[in-house]
């Protein structure tokens, strides 16, 4: 063993030297060497050897029919067909068929093989030598000898400005590496400071694509919402719904407690962005008695009655409201975009205004 | 050579052989199977945790190229006309729509859909379980740090390597996760936000994510996960596998079965019986039906969106960070998000890396270990090792906290503040906990040793006492209760040295004494009974 560099005198001894078997009377817990082979009945019995290899027979062949269990299934079974299966309920049929014949005539060959070693080979423990993994200490001169010499002839350590630029070169090189991914996007310049909302957009409600009108907005209801003009079908609908979507409540007027959403509300209805100020999971849960939302990814609670300020959980601040407004015909618009960036912080967010 | 001698010696040798002596000459096969064909394994239940994550890699990469024969990596939206008939008509993208005909259309796709998620819940849950067998037995000690490095960037990967294919199908509860991760990411001080529009081609979710994600998710980090594999391997065959210490099982050699043919067939038909396991459960348990969630859109989500098994400590992490955020100088800090993802997550995994360099640094010890610890004659590794545990799981708890408030009507901001608190003290009690039973059954060990094995045999003394009597070991136990090596903690050393000159003692030291003492001090293990205590209670009066 390579105690050589060990500077540790605590290093526990290692007694039982390998293979050495000590007399007993000194040494009673000193290795006795391995164990006596003990016989299976396999090796024994003849009979019962025969009835190992059976076995194993047995589990191929119950293997081979399931493959073919799993062709037929393949061909003969309708591809929508539902059953029941007792305890799990209705299930695919081709999925249950396939998967099980499949899956029984893998499991019979893993069992098959594995009955045959634990029954018919050998089992007699073997020992085999370990060799230290370190090098001898003339391989190990011999090696740094020739790396010297190598490194030598090269002339690298003498011939500085080879060295010096070679570096430079290599080093330089991954950087039109590090330019060529500069394309993987554009910059993030003041995207997410922007929604499509700007003023005199209609508020469409999200599920009949029918422009709001205040009446429209019951209290206690919950009501989402997108701008005006922005479709499904478009091109770009995933990442414009992404930060545009709204949410709208009614509150009696006299039940808002900020100054500033009362501002921005339109006869006690309020609009505030679907979007959480944490991850960005859509809000999905309204309580209508104390006009709480609640966020269903990580539970963020936000008061809509108050400014959409956090009560509980890890967003780190209060929704952005929409300012909105009645025009002429008697629908719902925004009167301008949100004041502050929608869902989750970024670096550039900066301060809330 | 004369046509008689070729034809000869052609009809001597068998076919077989003839092949063997084709590619040997052109591959020197003979001389890599004589090292390694009745190369030696040791045979143990826990040895077979790391085949159970190689099998299911390999059925991972089988049934994942099938799905790449039908999958269509875009984001282009296209209107459903399969045969699943409640979302005919419906927008999705063209991912979402190739996984439902995959689902429906394929015979045998969703079979193999469902094999490959299982395979992969199953991959990483053994990584885990692999690599506590081998922390627990001190299994990663030199010489094999390497491969304990290898191992743990396989898991790492593997998580990456789930969340991208996890996120494939476009799905609104994959579609919560990206964008979960986006909000992660430009949580990142200074290059959060570009890096969040250099991921998504701008602004989220784009039309890019998913073919992005696809060539990380079946080339790239498979590739990596490919050669990290390959190398484990090689490194597993170079060192020989350990044993735990018994009869005739020393550091110098290796006791068990040849590969050819004991261990060839245990493990090769142990694939075939993880293999058919798996495809079992894919038969009778279904697992992520995106039909039934929907495809993904930015603004709607469904309630109880949970992650796979192994990315929900983040979540946990998530969950129960308070939602700090620092605006100054025009800018934000998002350290609620930060903190949790950003600095503890990595942290989680860094010190499972950083482990086996700790400790061979605390005992000093530059041997090579090629037998096992029992995990009781290391409380202190151990104690870590569960407390670690612990750590993890209380932020899987955390990670569910809303199922947890619904199906045990508890409150939400309850479970919050029990998950904060037990993320500071279940570790530590976890650990104490622990390490005092660890010591227990050192105790018994050595009670074991020195009074023999409780027989269960109730003997009534002369004088009308009841004792139990208690049986000899044999040598053959005698020997593997006390094989286990046993440190001492490392002292500091005189304070001055041989020539009279104060040494200056650095402060990495003094913290080594230290955390050397809390290994192995007094009290931290229970001394082994030496062959003198035996001896002197042997002699005498038999038991007692
Ligand atoms: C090595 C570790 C891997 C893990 C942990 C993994 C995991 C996953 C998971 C969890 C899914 C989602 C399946 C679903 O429920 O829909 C998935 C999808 C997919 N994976 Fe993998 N995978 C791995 C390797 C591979 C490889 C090597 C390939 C191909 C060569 C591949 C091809 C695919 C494809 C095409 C999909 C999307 C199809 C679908 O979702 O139905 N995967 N992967
Ligand atoms: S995304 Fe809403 S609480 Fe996390």
């Amino acid at each position: 063993m390579s105690n050589h560099d060990i500077p540790e005198e605590n290093l526990p001894e290692r007694s039982t030297a390998h293979g050495e078997v000590s007399v007993p009377d000194e040494n009673p817990f000193a290795d006795p060497g391995l164990p006596p082979h003990e016989h299976r009945i396999q090796d024994i019995d003849e009979g019962a050897a025969r009835r190992s290899e059976r076995t194993v027979a047995l589990l191929f062949t119950i293997s081979m029919l399931c493959t073919v269990g799993f062709i037929a299934s393949y061909f003969a079974i309708p591809r929508d067909k539902s059953i029941f299966v007792f305890p799990i309920g209705h299930i695919n049929a081709m999925n249950f068929a396939l998967g099980l014949t499949l899956g029984v005539a893998l499991f019979c060959i893993g069992a098959g093989a594995v009955h045959w070693a634990r029954t018919l080979m050998s089992d007699v423990e073997i020992a085999d030598e370990r060799h230290a993994i370190e090098a001898d200490p003339e391989t190990k001169q011999k090696v740094l000898a020739d790396f010297a010499q190598g490194a030598k002839e090269s002339a690298l350590g003498r011939r500085g400005l080879i060295r010096t630029t070679m570096f430079g070169a290599l080093a330089l090189l991954p950087l039109s590496g590090v330019f060529l991914l500069g394309g993987l996007g554009p910059k993030p310049e003041e995207k997410l400071r922007h929604t499509l909302w700007a003023k005199g957009k209609l508020l469409v409600n999200m599920n009949t694509d029918q422009p709001l009108r205040p009446a429209d907005i019951p209290v206690g209801s919950l009501t989402f919402a997108k701008p005006d003009g922005l479709e499904e079908s478009d091109e770009d609908f995933q990442q414009q719904i992404a930060k545009a979507a709204l949410m709208i409540i009614r509150i009696q007027p006299e039940n808002i407690k900020d100054k500033r959403e009362l501002d921005w509300s339109h006869d006690g209805i309020v609009a505030y962005s679907k979007i959480c100020t944490h991850v960005g999971c859509p809000i999905s849960l309204y309580e209508q008695q104390t006009h709480h939302v609640l966020c269903p990814c990580h539970q963020s609670t936000f008061d809509l009655s108050d400014g959409g300020r956090v009560l509980f959980g890890p967003a780190g601040h209060a929704l952005p409201q929409l300012h909105i407004g009645v025009n002429q015909d008697g629908f719902l618009e925004a009167r301008g975009d949100f004041a502050e960036p929608v869902g989750p912080a970024f670096w550039e967010r900066g301060a809330e205004k | 050579m004369s046509s008689t001698t070729r034809n000869a010696s052609r009809r001597q040798a068998p076919a077989g052989e003839r092949v063997a002596d084709w590619a040997d000459g052109r591959l020197g096969v003979y001389s890599l199977a004589k090292s390694n064909m009745r190369k030696i394994f040791p045979d143990h239940w826990s040895f077979m945790l790391g085949e159970v994550c190689l099998y299911s890699f390999i059925i991972i990469i089988l049934t994942g190229v099938y799905l790449t024969l039908f999958f269509h990596p875009s984001m282009n939206e296209v209107v459903y006309h399969g045969s699943y008939v409640p979302l005919q008509g419906q927008l999705m993208s063209e991912a979402f729509n190739s996984t439902l005909h995959i689902s429906f259309d394929v015979r045998g796709g969703l079979l193999i859909r469902q094999i490959h998620h299982w395979a992969a819940l199953i991959f990483i849950g053994g990584m885990l379980v692999h690599m506590m067998r081998v922390f627990f037995t001190g299994a990663f000690r030199k010489p094999r740090e390497v491969n304990w490095i290898f191992g743990f960037l396989l898991l790492v990967l593997g998580m990456f390597t789930g969340f991208t294919g996890y996120s494939l199908p476009d799905d609104l509860l994959s579609g919560t996760g990206v964008r979960f991760m986006e909000g992660a990411i430009l949580s990142t001080p200074i290059v959060g936000t570009y890096m969040s529009f250099f991921l998504f081609g701008g602004e989220f979710p784009g039309g890019d994510f998913v073919a992005r994600f696809y060539t990380v998710h079946i080339l790239l980090l498979p590739g990596i996960m490919m050669g990290l594999l390959v190398g484990h391997l090689i490194l597993v065959f170079y060192h020989k596998h350990t044993q735990f210490a018994g009869p005739g099982r020393t550091e110098k050699n290796v006791v068990g079965m040849p590969l050819l043919p004991v261990y060839m067939a245990k493990a090769g038909g142990f694939f075939f019986l993880v293999f058919g396991v798996i495809a079992i459960i894919a038969a009778i348990a279904s697992i992520n039906p995106i039909w039934a969630i929907g495809p993904y859109r930015p603004d709607q989500v469904s309630t109880g969106a949970q992650p796979d098994w192994y990315m929900g400590f983040s979540e946990g992490l998530i969950r129960v960070m308070p939602g700090w955020e620092i605006n100054f100088l025009g800018h934000t800090l998002v350290l609620g998000v930060a903190i949790p993802l950003i600095v503890v997550f990595p942290l989680v995994l860094v010190v499972i890396a950083v482990y086996p360099f700790l400790e061979a640094w605390v005992t000093g010890d530059r041997r090579e270990h090629h037998i096992l610890d029992r995990p009781r004659n290391a409380p202190t590794r151990t104690g870590l090792g569960v407390a670690w545990l612990t750590w993890y799981f209380v932020m899987l708890v955390g990670g569910g906290n809303d199922l947890w408030a619904t199906h045990f009507h508890l409150s939400i901001n309850s479970i919050t503040w029990f998950v904060r608190i037990a993320f500071f003290v279940a570790p530590v009690l976890a650990f104490l906990v622990t390490k005092r039973i660890c010591l227990g059954l050192q105790r018994r060990d050595r009670d074991k040793v020195l009074h023999g094995r409780e027989s269960g045999i109730i003997k009534r003394l002369p004088h009308g006492e009841f004792i139990e009597v208690h049986e000899p070991l044999d040598a053959d136990q005698l020997h593997t209760l006390t094989a286990h090596e046993q440190y001492e903690p490392a002292q500091l050393g005189p304070a001055v040295d041989e020539n009279g000159v104060e040494r200056q003692v650095s402060r990495g030291e003094k913290l080594r004494t230290k955390l050397s003492k809390g290994y192995y001090g007094e009290g931290n293990q229970i001394p082994k009974p030496t062959v003198e205590e035996y001896k002197e209670i042997t002699s005498g009066h038999g038991h007692h």
